[in-house]
């Protein structure tokens, strides 16, 4: 048995194979931190032990703060003291995503100077996650973060950071300015987004199109989903091209239209607006005939979350139509309305997207003041009973059946 | 006659100190009761600056167990020293 026995047998494997390893990049971390050292060896054993040794810190923060810091302690603080304090730090991202490089610079120098070194950008909240520090660094590390104007993200049952696509910045089928929505609206909440006043977290996603890339209809309490109302864009041309090229595009886009609003006679494509669902499968399966239209704006969409208390929810729609302009107030008005509702009834831990099941569909537009629309229904009711106001009186007498 | 944000910080503090050891008290849960205790007399944005208050002063911090709530500073069980 060779002398130089790996202490890291187990992550040594994961660092096979093709793609980046974490493990690869907290090892050249642990060359100058210690904390990053001292993570190895404790995930080594909870690997070899299948289990984790982490316990949750709920009361460290920044003052006035109650978000963005995630507390962690080791539960074997003797055998790694590198690690005894362990704390997440989550910053707000620009939207978009898009750093100079030398603001990235100033913040692995703060994180060097500060933390462990090790860093996740970005983590599934949008943020930039800094990963690993003492609790006697939290305010210097806040202080050093507004000198290069970062500030700290959400956590808790607060209003989560934000975030978007790329939207107009790069790409051609936005139809509306996300990054701009996205900052407006993370400045307009800056309150909610700093000081917890939710019965639980609420996230807002911002996607350009219906491509969704953000995936906010699965991950958001409130998705803003780019759309288009008249008719797709068509460069008749660029579609005998495809066709020309070797698309079928009568099997390949026009019968894979779930709408079936498209018709392709080998020559000529047409397509029937009005039976159109958006779901941007023809526009991605020919991108320079097809993109789309030009009466451009947002649907909003409510009530999506991964399975944690309760199981996972899409989001369905609130608003089919509305315009993306600032200051966006028809939309901030209707988020005035859920969080007033969902704030004074919802549940400890309940998603406004549980809190609709719950209470209903109905009760929560009559709530917030939205007329129904059939837009709004998400699939075939359950309930087979059916009640209409208008049978009943004032008095409160059947009138019909 | 409204209640100064002072006097509404006061009764949360006391609040979330008696509940202290025995009941987390969220955001909601003060504004709620300062709605009943001093009916008419604070809205939710009094409450808000309220808190805020608690908070800015170290008075009370934010803590989050599941959830995210408003208690007196202490030595949480989990911390290493």
């Amino acid at each position: 048995m060779s002398e130089n026995k790996s202490e890291t047998p187990l992550l040594d494997q994961l660092e096979e194979g093709a793609w980046p390893s974490f493990v690869k990049e907290i090892k050249m971390a642990a060359k100058k931190s210690p904390m990053a050292k001292d993570l190895l060896g404790q995930l080594e054993r909870s690997y070899k032990e299948k289990i984790s040794h982490w316990k949750h810190g709920g009361i460290v923060g920044v003052m006035g703060y109650g978000g963005g810091i995630i507390g962690r302690y080791s539960d074997l603080p003797e055998k790694f003291p590198g690690v005894s304090h362990f704390h997440t730090l989550r910053v707000n991202h620009p939207s978009g995503w898009f750093y100079k490089t030398d603001a990235l610079r100033k913040i692995c120098d703060i994180w060097e100077k500060h933390g462990s070194g090790v860093t996740n950008m970005h983590g599934s909240t949008g943020d930039i996650i800094l990963l690993g520090t003492k609790t006697d660094e939290l305010e210097p590390i806040f202080a050093e973060l507004q000198k290069i104007d970062f500030d700290l993200g959400g956590s808790g049952s607060d209003m989560r950071t934000p975030s978007c696509c790329v939207g107009q910045a790069r790409c051609e089928w936005a139809c509306y300015d996300t990054m701009k929505a996205c900052y407006d609206f993370t400045t307009t909440y800056q309150d909610e987004l700093h000081r917890p006043a939710f019965p639980y977290k609420f996230k807002f996603k911002f996607s350009g199109c219906p491509n969704d890339c953000v995936a906010s209809i699965a991950r958001a309490d409130l998705s803003v989903i780019g759309i288009w109302r008249d008719a797709i864009q068509m460069d008749k041309e660029a579609v005998k091209e495809y066709a020309a090229s070797g698309l079928d595009i009568g099997r390949d886009v026009a019968e894979r239209c779930p709408a079936k609003c498209m018709e392709w006679d080998g020559k000529e494509l047409k397509i029937d607006n009005q039976y159109c669902r958006h779901c941007m499968h023809c526009i991605n399966a020919m991108p320079k005939a097809l993109s789309p239209g030009k009466d451009r704006g947002a649907t909003i969409l409510l009530g999506s979350k991964a399975p944690i208390v309760e199981g996972a929810l899409l989001s369905s729609v609130l608003i089919p139509f509305v315009k993306m302009e600032p200051p966006y107030q028809e939309i901030k008005d209707i988020i005035a309305k859920i969080w007033d509702i969902w704030s004074e009834e919802g549940k400890n831990r309940e998603r406004v997207g549980e809190f609709i099941q719950r209470v209903g569909l109905g009760n929560f537009l009559d709530a917030i003041g939205l007329e129904p629309q059939p837009e709004m229904v998400a699939h075939p009711r359950e309930n087979p009973y059916v009640f209409y106001e208008e049978y009943f009186e004032e008095d409160g007498q059947e009138q019909g059946k | 006659m409204p209640k100064t944000v002072d006097e509404v910080a006061e009764a949360m503090f006391n609040m979330v100190k008696d509940a202290a050891g025995q009941k987390k008290l969220k955001a909601m849960d003060l504004t709620k009761a300062m709605n009943e205790l001093f009916a008419g007399e604070v809205d939710k944005k009094l409450c808000k600056d309220a808190i805020r208050k608690l908070v800015e002063s170290g008075r009370c911090v934010y803590t989050y167990f599941g959830g995210s709530y408003i208690e007196i500073p202490h030595r949480e069980a989990a911390a290493n020293d």
